[in-house]
């Protein structure tokens, strides 16, 4: 199968083997290092930049790696167009599908045909209802930029949101800069966001104050250790470690703290000699008791 | 002597033949190639007037024919088996197999020479090479693809992802061509390079692993070259000298006295039909493995074209 295929197994001398050795250990080193040109080339050419959003149900970054084929098909199913293919050079792996929200987001079709098309999963035929795609996470990025945060009425982004009233809604919130008017401040919940992208698209700001990230750059993640106690509490039906126990603050006698708004009660010098007691009354006892 | 001789191969069988019997495979393979090509790129715009059917959508690496017929590069598809990752659909399934058939009948390598858009690259490098009469000083071992196979099944595991795809320049023109090129002209100019002043077949002959994955696929398919006439061999060279794998005639053309042949069994055999086209006394034709020793017997040639479609 090689060139020097002609060592003929039989009869061979030292020399013949030693040539046939060096040879296939030449070749294995050559492509070893190939290995290793393309490995480390890999490990910069997949490194997927922030604005880069893949199409919808497409799995983990890790694993779509291994999945998409590269073959193109959802970027020819798309009815409009807005899938691209990363490029050599690109920071996007070659031929893997992927948009960018600010150039053209997704239009989010209800049958989904990027979807249907992909031969392999890569993107998940799972997803059969595009409300659960979770292309991305909106995030709002700038306060200090965004016109609503400025007291002005824009809400563009809250009018185009696909998923309208869930995805991204208004918080009603006193303008102390005027001190008469309301801001009306964009929202957006994480539960119902399908990272679609046509918030930023829309945002009227030269660059956009909202964005959509890649689920890795826009949430935190909780220490797999983790634990909420009021959780666990709730769960278990009761504290799982020491049982509760009544609040109260180490004062000198004669000394009472009102959390609800009076402060220090200094009951030597006679203001509400009564107050304080049921302040303490109610505060000390939780809802165990009574 | 030997540069002259490298000038002027074909010629012979140009004057005997005429030249379009003496191109006559080439020609029919570089419309197989740029048809297939030309299909995927002219389907997005006669979608409107098919009434919405693609004739070919996709690229090499998977596709979809008339709308229904899914084809996908089974070399592709095990890339990302290896990885554990892909649960692929039924249709990306079918197609592997269906493509797996057709290249088990046909022979492998057959994408090389019939499909394959590379393949236009590497033969105008060996081309020119041939005119401008280079001589390979690379010695780079024909097996070195093989190993390259194996890097390319590996890497999924080693560094994550189906990492040749990368650089598959195969892929890189079909996506090229139908969604933008890029960068990727550097890789096909290198390749081009490469084969001219480094290596003699350098991409298809020894290093490029689809062509070694379809050579795998190769070893059983019963459509072969035959060297029929191999009696009147005149010993012209020109068969050596336009082969891409020149390894594979010798034992069909010159095996008589050893029992070879007169069938080319080798799986690196890409039945371009070059050979057929160059000799200016028809030895070679194309036929089935099941006639080798035994070609006065039968002679069957079932003169194939496939229009190959991966």
């Amino acid at each position: 199968m090689s060139d020097s295929g002609n060592g003929k197994g039989k009869g061979s001398s030292d020399l013949s083997r030693r040539r046939f050795l060096s040879g296939v250990l030449k070749t294995a080193c050559g492509v070893g290092l190939m290995g290793v040109g393309i490995g480390l080339y890999s490990e910069k050419a997949t490194s997927l930049p922030a604005l880069a959003i893949r199409p919808p149900g497409a799995i983990p970054e890790d694993e779509f790696l291994n999945a998409c084929i590269r073959c193109g098909l959802c970027v020819q199913d798309c009815p409009f167009d807005m899938l691209k293919l990363g490029q050599i050079g690109d920071e996007v792996a070659a031929g893997t599908p992927y948009f960018t929200a600010r150039e053209a987001p997704c239009e989010m079709c209800e049958d989904i045909p990027c979807v249907v098309a992909c031969p392999t999963n890569a993107l998940d035929h799972s997803l059969t209802n595009i409300e659960d795609a979770r292309m991305g996470l909106a995030v709002l990025v700038d306060q200090k930029t965004c016109i609503a945060f400025l007291g002005l009425r824009c809400e563009v982004c809250f009018n185009v949101c696909p998923v309208q009233g869930k995805a991204l809604t208004l918080n009603y919130e006193h303008n102390v800069r005027s001190g008469k008017h309301a801001r009306f401040l964009p929202v957006v919940h994480e539960e119902y966001c399908t990272g679609c992208g046509l918030c930023e698209k829309v945002c009227i700001l030269e660059e956009a104050a909202i964005r959509v990230l890649p689920n890795r750059l826009a949430k935190g993640k909780l220490g797999e250790h983790y634990r909420k106690g009021w959780e666990e509490k709730d769960r278990a039906g009761g504290s799982l470690v020491t049982p509760d126990i009544k609040h109260q603050y180490n004062l000198p006698e004669g000394v009472q703290y009102d959390l609800q708004g009076k402060g220090l009660i200094i009951e030597s010098e006679g203001i509400g000699v009564d107050k304080p007691k049921r302040s303490i009354r109610a505060f000390g006892t939780g809802p165990e008791k009574k | 002597m030997a540069t002259s001789k490298y000038e002027t191969v074909g010629a012979e069988a140009i004057e005997a033949k005429g030249w379009l019997k003496a191109h006559k495979w080439l020609i029919l393979r570089r419309v197989s190639q740029l048809a297939i090509l030309g299909l995927f790129v002219i389907s997005p715009y006669l979608v409107e007037v098919l009434d919405e059917l693609w004739i070919a959508k996709g690229t090499l690496s998977s596709s979809v024919i008339l709308g229904v017929i899914p084809l996908t590069d089974p070399y592709v598809l095990l890339q990302g088996l290896v990885s554990g990752d892909v649960v692929p659909e039924v249709a990306g399934l079918v197609g592997a197999l269906i493509v797996l058939v057709f290249y088990l009948l046909v022979g492998g390598r057959v994408y090389c020479s019939w499909v394959c858009p590379v393949n236009i690259i590497t033969d105008a490098a060996a081309w020119l090479r041939r005119k401008l009469g280079l001589k390979d000083k690379s010695h780079l071992a024909r097996s070195t693809r093989y190993w390259m196979l194996g890097l390319t099944l590996i890497l999924p595991l080693a560094v994550g992802g189906i990492v040749w795809e990368l650089i598959n320049p195969v892929s890189l023109v079909y996506r090229g061509v139908l969604f933008g090129i890029g960068m990727a002209w550097i890789v096909l100019v290198g390749i081009f390079l490469f084969d001219l002043l480094i290596s003699n077949d350098g991409w298809c002959g020894r290093i490029c692993p689809v062509g070694a994955f379809y050579s795998l696929l190769t070893v059983k398919s019963p459509l072969r070259v035959v060297a029929s006439k191999r009696e009147d061999c005149d010993d012209c060279m020109d068969c050596y000298l336009v082969c891409p794998e020149v390894q594979v005639i010798k034992p069909a053309l010159k095996g008589a006295e050893r029992g070879l042949g007169p069938v080319i069994m080798s799986s690196e055999c890409t039945n371009c039909g070059r050979c057929i086209d160059v000799c200016a006394r028809d030895v070679f034709k194309f036929g089935s493995r099941f006639t080798n020793n035994q070609v006065e017997a039968t002679g069957a040639s079932s003169q194939h074209h496939n229009g190959a479609k991966a």
